[in-house]
């Protein structure tokens, strides 16, 4: 079974993706926030992250920091899923080196669709 | 050595020269070309062939002292980066191309003050020259052994040496007719040369002190014993104090205004940050090359004790002596690439000046103005070619001519004096509004001629008889006029002697004249422009004041003379836009004239170009209080358009974040329903679940909506309050109820402090609003078990102050003012994400200020927030306000 981190601060947000990744068949782990996203990585290290950016304390972009500063987590998969949109906004999420960058609201079977075209991408 | 084999290693070396100048060229826009490294290299022109062996004779002979020409640009460092970045805008700005030109525009494009300064860099800068050619010279000669100077021209390889680099500053120094434009050929060769100079220096440094000796403390023994040694390594009293003070003092006015360091650092500056760079680099530079001196100095007095050696030569001789002709060879290329930096940046450096500011201005004016534009940009380009070759033929014959018998150092000290005669009139005019032209004209020509009479005649006449009795007695054998002690100044060495004098009444003639003599109005509008250049430099043309009556065809008719059409239309078509004028418009205005005085002056100099300019249009005297007064519109102008475009940047930010808040529970809005449409299998709890989030989210919109809505309402003082007598009381316990259930349900304890009643008006629906606001806010933050919100009151003479307590975790201190912003979300917020809009607090603060009075948070003891907001008591409200 696929693991997947939702990592967002909009629990409705979050209920939604948590209920279709479940039944995709993938074992769903969720962090409110990008410390406790660090944390869960650090103990499970998941296939994928689906990432908001604007967050309170430690925000997105840290979290991936975080990630490709280590040897072990730079090969999980990263999606940034923000309602920031500008062109700026989206080139710098790739440049920092998110695998993809989706914009909020998204069509959520895209989403899954992404989800499972990265995991099979080798 | 054969002389052949060292005639072929140079041109081999010339060669290599040539071809990266070459690539730099047809390269231009590569890294390699364009970096900090190139343009701090290129400023150790500097370090000409006087450093080469010149420091180590002078080190050999007086000590310490040759310290001072590099210890005076290592301390000044600093200072001059910052001097160096408003020079450079103002250059940049102005397309200056020489320090004449600078000088010139400056004082109101004063053609004869350009051509004074041009004429005074010639008469420093052409003995230095033939210096450096004299120092190939001896140096060939040493190498090859010869022990005399060819009689005839012809054999002589310094000629042709000369002429090769006539060739190369001429055919890459005039690639663009605009002299403002940069010389990356040049440039980069020159950068490479103060590589390759440095390093051979630091090889032949090692030699001596490692190879030949065993490490510096060696060298000290051994020259310790020497007769003379200690009187040579010390300052030598309070006099030789002064002595080294005013060295330094001349070196530091010499890296700014040398022609050749003004060319290296203003007008071939590609980017200001790369004085970022300078400010470590170069003093880095200076100091390896300075490591070495002293101990080749001591080497060369110990090895050649008793000889008779020119200590100029031992940094060549060292290495000769001990058969080691290779290193000797490097030792001679290195001098040489000093001595060739030197001469190709000063000439094509003087060659702009002499053409821009001295040969086209008055010369060619008439005749540019009648032929076309393709004959006039070979006429500028070959005026510079010609000046090129001259400077350098004049200088050759220069060192043939007349027996140089100085040490390299000392003729290099009187050019220093000579251009440090520019100071007053260069510094005086940055800083000094009142810095006129006639007061630098004649403090120019008093400085100068101080300096003949107390460094050059008795110099020049050094070895004759009629000199001594000059030097010896003064002129016409009156004590106060002796050359070296005029005034019967004793205290100073010649140089430093000529400097001070020189540089005194310099200084005292410009700052009385000035004072005394109202420069022109244009002048003055200059020493606006230059003093102010921060302020200025944002106005570009707008800076320029101007009236009178101009025809843009006829200022057409000029450009296109010497830029040609199409280069004319291309500029013309540029600013039309840049200040969206219409393209057919007839008049030109000021800005236009200056900017066309701008295009001309790369070419021709800016005195030329404001003649021409001013052959074409009618100008009107004015004022000097009108030119101060518009300057100060077009200033006030400018910032309040700035202010505007701030307010701007303000709403763009505001709707971004709109955008993103919207977004937020659209998103969820679409997954959930999304999910229920597709899903037929989803149980009912769920599918419950699922639609509640969705009207929460839906109703989160909406009020997000109407906030945004209030708040722009309030911030633009559209809303009408509903003003009426209320009772405090009763107002606090209305906004209260709604809270009641939650409390219970929370476990939250509300405490009601006693109340004071009072009477006041205010608009009860909005007052009641913020009580809500920030009781929501209190019940959002209050600890989770235990929590207690307090709400108390306190009446003053005029003020009635309303506050909420909870007893949650308080807030951080960075953001007790910051919680009154607009969407701001607090770092401590629990989880209740889609109950807040990220509005409330921004809404409330609006409310309170539009009753006239205050809201502020503060942490309380021991634990918790408070959040407190006063109302006046005695209101008193516009009538329009009231609304009755």
């Amino acid at each position: 079974m696929k693991k997947i981190l939702i990592v967002d601060d909009e629990p409705n947000i979050v209920m939604s993706l948590e209920y279709i990744f479940k039944k995709e068949d993938f074992e769903v782990f969720i962090a409110r926030d990008g410390a406790e996203a660090i944390e869960i990585v650090e103990n499970t290290i998941p296939d994928i992250i689906l990432l908001d950016i604007m967050m309170p304390n430690v925000d997105g972009y840290q979290v991936l920091n975080y990630l490709k500063d280590s040897e072990s987590l730079r090969k999980i998969k990263v999606i940034f899923l923000s309602a920031k949109n500008k062109a700026s906004d989206i080139e710098l999420g790739l440049q920092l080196g998110a695998d993809k960058y989706i914009s909020k609201p998204f069509a959520i079977k895209n989403l899954v669709k992404e989800v499972k075209e990265l995991l099979n991408k080798k | 050595m054969s002389s052949f084999l060292v005639i072929f290693v140079i041109l081999v070396y010339l060669a290599v020269i040539f071809y990266v100048a070459y690539w730099a060229e047809k390269n231009s826009k590569s890294r390699w070309v364009n970096n900090p490294y190139v343009y701090t290299l290129s400023l150790a022109v500097y370090c000409t062939a006087w450093t080469y062996y010149g420091s180590v004779g002078l080190a050999a002979t007086s000590g310490l002292k040759f310290l001072t020409i590099y210890l005076g640009p290592i301390i000044i460092i600093p200072t001059w980066v910052i001097l160096m970045r408003k020079i450079i805008r103002i250059s940049k700005g102005n397309k200056i191309s020489t320090l004449a030109d600078f000088i010139s525009l400056r004082y109101g494009n004063d053609r004869f003050l350009g051509a004074l300064v041009t004429f005074v860099c010639v008469i420093a800068i052409v003995p230095y020259i033939s210096l450096q050619l004299k120092a190939i010279s001896e140096t060939f000669n040493v190498i090859t052994n010869h022990k005399i100077s060819p009689i005839s021209i012809l054999d002589d390889t310094t000629f042709y040496i000369a002429i090769l680099l006539a060739t190369f500053a001429a055919f890459f120094g005039t690639q663009h007719t605009d002299a403002s434009e940069r010389h990356k050929g040049i440039i980069t060769a020159i950068a490479l040369e103060s590589v390759i100079k440095l390093v051979f220096f630091l090889v032949i440094g090692f030699y001596v002190t490692f190879y030949l000796f065993n490490g510096p403390g060696d060298i000290y023994n051994k020259a310790s014993v020497l007769p003379n040694f200690e009187t040579q390594q010390t300052i030598d009293g309070l006099n030789g104090g002064f002595n080294w003070f005013l060295l330094s003092l001349l070196s530091m006015i010499a890296i700014v205004l040398l022609p050749r360091q003004f060319q290296v650092t203003v007008i071939e500056n590609e980017r200001e940050k790369y004085l970022k760079k300078v400010i470590w680099l170069f003093p880095l530079y200076l100091l390896l090359f300075n490591v070495f001196v002293i101990f080749i100095a001591w080497g060369g007095n110990i090895i050649f004790q008793n000889q008779q050696v020119d200590a100029d030569l031992f940094t060549l001789l060292l290495p000769l002596s001990n058969n080691n002709e290779f290193l000797a060879l490097l030792v001679f290329l290195g001098g040489f690439s000093a001595a060739i930096s030197m001469v190709v940046i000063s000439s094509l450096a003087l060659a702009t000046m002499l053409s821009n500011n001295l040969i086209i201005p008055y010369g060619f004016l008439r005749r540019f103005s009648e032929a076309e534009s393709d004959e006039n940009t070979e006429s500028i380009k070959n005026i510079r070619r010609i000046a090129i070759f001259s400077l350098i033929i004049i200088a050759y014959f220069f060192y043939k001519g007349f027996t140089l018998d100085r040490s390299l150092v000392s003729i290099g000290l009187i050019s220093f004096v000579l251009i440090a005669q520019l100071a007053p009139a260069f510094f005086g005019g940055l800083f000094w509004r009142r810095g006129s032209s006639k007061g630098a004209k004649y403090g120019i020509i008093a400085g100068f001629l101080i300096t003949v009479y107390t460094l050059l005649i008795p110099l020049t006449f050094e070895s004759q008889s009629i000199a001594s009795s000059f030097v010896d007695e003064g002129l016409f054998g009156v004590n106060i006029f002796k050359p070296y002690e005029l005034f019967g100044l004793q205290i100073f060495e010649p140089v430093t002697h000529a400097f001070f004098w020189s540089l005194f009444f310099n200084a005292i003639i410009y700052s009385f004249v000035s004072v005394n003599k109202l420069g022109s109005y244009r002048e003055r509008n200059f020493a606006e422009m230059f003093v102010d250049s921060t302020k200025y430099a944002a106005l570009q043309e707008g800076a320029y004041v101007w009236k009178g009556e101009a025809y843009v065809r006829d200022i057409r008719k000029v450009l296109t003379r010497f830029l040609g059409e199409g280069r004319t239309e291309r500029a013309l078509n540029l600013f039309f836009m840049k200040y969206d004028i219409d393209k057919k418009t007839q008049f030109a205005d000021a800005r236009l004239v200056n900017f066309s005085e701008k295009l001309l002056t790369g070419s021709i100099g800016s005195a030329s170009a404001r003649i021409l300019i001013a052959s074409v249009v009618k100008e009107e005297e004015i004022s000097l209080t009108e030119v101060l007064n518009i300057l100060d519109e077009t200033q006030k102008a400018k910032e309040s358009n700035k202010e505007l475009k701030e307010r701007d940047k303000q709403k763009d930010e505001f709707l971004d974040t709109v955008a993103h808040e919207l977004k937020t529970p659209i998103t969820s809005i679409r997954a959930l329903s999304e999910i229920l449409l597709a899903d037929d299998e989803i149980d009912n709890p769920t599918k419950k679940k699922f639609l509640s989030s969705i009207v929460s989210e839906s109703e989160r919109v909406s009020r997000l909506i109407n906030n945004i809505l209030d708040l722009e309402k309030l911030a633009t003082g559209k809303e009408k309050f509903n003003l009426n007598p209320n009772s405090i009381r009763n107002t606090i316990l209305k906004s209260i109820n709604p809270f009641r259930q939650l409390a219970v349900n929370k476990g939250i304890k509300i405490s009601l402090e006693e109340i004071n009643d009072v009477e006041i008006v205010y608009d009860e629906d909005r007052i009641q609003q913020v009580i809500v606001n920030l009781l929501s806010n209190a019940f959002k933050f209050s600890n989770e078990e235990n929590g207690e919100v307090k709400i108390s009151t306190y009446v003053n003479q005029n003020k009635v102050e309303i506050a909420v307590e909870d007893n949650g975790k308080g807030i951080e201190k960075d953001e007790l003012f910051s919680i009154f912003n607009k969407f701001y979300q607090s770092k401590n917020q629990t989880l209740l994400k889609p109950i807040g809009s990220g509005l409330g607090l921004a809404i409330s603060k609006q409310i309170i200020e539009s009753h006239n009075g205050k809201i502020w948070a503060e942490n309380i003891n021991p634990q918790g927030a408070r959040l407190t907001f006063t109302l006046p008591l005695n209101t008193k409200y516009d009538e329009k306000d009231i609304n009755s």
